[in-house]
């Protein structure tokens, strides 16, 4: 039934195509990539493309197509890990807040109207600022940002089937606080979050080029799409294809996980049909 | 009746909903006990506090609402005196409840099994594979065919009267001293309540499980409990046993809940009669009448009624009502004498014809 439904989504599958491709992409960069990505050529430096380098090489004659293969796997790695982080503990938040209510609820709820209060970016960069470029601070401060979107539907959830006859059924069986949030009403929440998250990666992906482009990402010379872009910013008009490359990329990326996310949504949620 | 006999019994319990508007009082000095392997029916109308009792007795009201005094004893311990890891225990293993609602009291993402299985292992030590037998030989006992497969079947590939077994089934898995049975059956079609409260009649007699039968369908009542209590208003009004009830009901109250239930043939000769309601309704638990709650709408109203509380006469074994009607002290005042004659013909007046469907 689940699975006829988004079958038959084609932008859908699409979406799930691309996440395919990318996922791919990055665990086989090795057997993919022509070149070694950080293999600097001084004599061929800002080439165009061509036969040998698909994509053109960058200022330091790197290969811009072996870079941007290797760069899904930064991307990739620190949009996964950051909404894991964000989905953990939104959830634990979420649902704590949600299931006991009260003054838990107000201090937990109110924490997270404060982080949602600040652009995510800017908070983001302000996270990095202080922390320093590196792969986990990126994803410590790009999960931490999106903490309060998981808080905010977990705890919506949760306050709806904590009233479900078959919590109070669970309770009444005898059966425990924490064995009632994570068995009886978490996984009749699963339907929202995983919408969430999908949607979520395609955001961090953004979020991540961003920081990168402003320095504060992945530091150089590893690549990852942002942080190519960033490089190659100062030559956008004598060597369009160093930006016009790892952009597409990006690109591509954002709109397969939003297509796949929003078939999902489409999907799961009854009230779409 | 002997203390020994009795499984589960309140004392003035008082459990009030602290509310903005004011303090509801839903459940206003309640004593009552169950005796082994006895069926008690609490009927009364919405909101007269009968479920609430069944909640505050496994100490789950929702908030605001909270016990305020009173005992429970379950097997000589008082219940509200247990800390709450202690009171978890109890739930479940001696004291058990079904609900209303059987289409949505399962969780929708386990399977039947698992559900059954979580509630054994919960307040047993026993593996997976007795878990498993034990829930597959108790998917028999309700009488659910091809319990094997059952088993593994998800609550909405079960049919309305499936679900309610499967949770009978659930709620005596431990065999409880007793069950708390809120409106098991009012979600069912007829003939399958019929069946459902055959197998939960025989199940609990063989277990040895005592129900409390809360409801407000009195043909339910007559068929299966043996005693009834009245509530109304959270208190209770009437108690006794059945036949009592039925045939010699006291208080105003009883009378009109028993005049309200629609008989085959009352509309006999194409001539058809409204049925008979109590007229007014059910007073807010927030603003509750002085006196006796129901004396705004009781057609035997006295001048005392709306003055002072009635006391509770026993007016025969087993047998007592909260009515100032059968009060020596008001009838003193009356110049008339309580007569046996009196209130039979009160009685015969009201209900003649009122069939039992209790054989």
């Amino acid at each position: 039934m689940f699975w006829n439904r988004l079958l038959r989504n084609r932008m859908g599958m699409v979406g799930l195509a691309v996440i395919l491709v990318n996922v791919l992409m990055a665990v086989l960069a090795p057997w993919i990539a022509t070149h070694d990505p950080l293999k600097v050529d001084v004599v061929r430096r800002s080439a165009p493309p061509s036969q040998e380098f698909w994509f053109g090489t960058d200022d330091f004659g790197r290969d811009i197509f072996s870079r941007v293969i290797y760069g899904s796997r930064i991307s990739l790695e620190i949009s996964v890990l950051s909404v894991l982080v964000a989905t953990l503990l939104g959830v634990i938040i979420g649902a704590s807040a949600g299931y006991y209510g009260g003054w838990i609820d107000n201090l937990l709820m109110r924490f997270m109207d404060a982080i949602m209060s600040f652009p995510a970016i800017l908070l983001a960069i302000g996270i990095m600022a202080v922390r320093g470029g590196s792969i986990y601070n990126v994803v410590l401060a790009l999960g931490f940002v999106y903490i309060p979107r998981f808080a905010r539907i977990v705890r919506g959830s949760v306050l709806s089937l904590k009233e479900k006859e078959f919590v109070e059924a669970a309770l009444a069986m005898g059966i425990g606080d924490v064995t009632i949030i994570f068995r009886h009403i978490l996984p009749n929440c699963l339907a929202p979050l995983i919408i969430q998250g999908t949607i979520s990666l395609a955001y961090a992906i953004l979020a991540e080029a961003a920081l990168s482009f402003l320095g504060l990402g992945a530091p150089p010379p590893a690549p990852s799409w942002g942080n190519i872009l960033s490089d190659a910013r100062n030559f956008m008009l004598d060597a369009p294809w160093m930006t016009v490359f790892p952009g597409i990329a990006i690109t591509i990326a954002v709109l397969g996980y939003n297509l796949f996310g929003d078939a999902l949504r489409d999907v799961l949620d009854p009230r779409l049909k | 009746m002997k203390d020994m006999d009795k499984v589960l019994s309140l004392k003035d319990l008082k459990t009030f909903f602290f509310t903005r508007e004011g303090v509801a009082k839903a459940v206003n000095g309640v004593t009552l006990s169950l005796d082994k392997k006895e069926i008690l029916g609490v009927v009364g109308e919405s909101g007269c506090g009968k479920s609430v009792t069944g909640l505050s007795i496994l100490r789950l009201v929702p908030h605001p609402g909270k016990i305020v005094s009173g005992e429970i004893f379950l097997d000589g311990q008082d219940l509200l005196q247990l800390p709450l890891d202690r009171m978890r225990q109890i739930r479940g293993d001696q004291i058990s409840m079904i609900f209303q609602e059987p289409m949505i009291s399962l969780n929708p993402a386990f399977t039947i099994g698992d559900q059954l299985m979580e509630a054994l292992r919960v307040h047993r030590r026993i593996s997976k594979a007795e878990a498993r037998d034990q829930a597959v030989e108790m998917l028999r006992m309700v009488e659910i065919p091809e319990p094997e497969r059952r088993f593994k079947e998800y609550p909405h590939q079960l049919s309305g009267g499936m679900r309610q077994r499967v949770m009978i089934a659930e709620a005596l898995l431990l065999r409880p001293k007793v069950m708390l049975a809120d409106e098991p059956t009012t979600a069912l079609d007829v003939t399958i309540q019929a069946q459902v409260l055959d197998i939960l009649y025989k199940l609990t007699q063989e277990i040895g499980t005592a129900i409390i039968l809360i409801t407000h369908n009195l043909g339910l009542v007559a068929e299966w409990a043996r005693r009834v209590v009245v509530m109304y208003t959270g208190k209770i009004v009437e108690e006794g046993r059945v036949e009592q009830i039925f045939e010699n009901a006291c208080h105003p109250y009883t009378r009109g809940l028993l005049r309200a239930v629609p008989l085959p043939g009352q509309s006999r000769g194409g001539q058809s009669q409204a049925l008979y309601e109590i007229k007014g309704i059910v007073p807010s638990l927030l603003h509750l009448p002085a006196g006796c709650a129901f004396h705004p709408r009781c057609p035997e109203k006295k001048d005392i009624c709306d003055r002072e509380e009635p006391p509770q006469v026993t007016v025969e074994e087993e047998h007592s009502v909260s009515c100032w009607l059968y009060s020596q002290r008001h009838l003193a005042t009356e110049g008339t004498e309580i007569t046996e004659a009196r209130r039979n013909k009160i009685i015969n007046e009201e209900n003649s014809g009122f069939p039992l469907s209790r054989e």
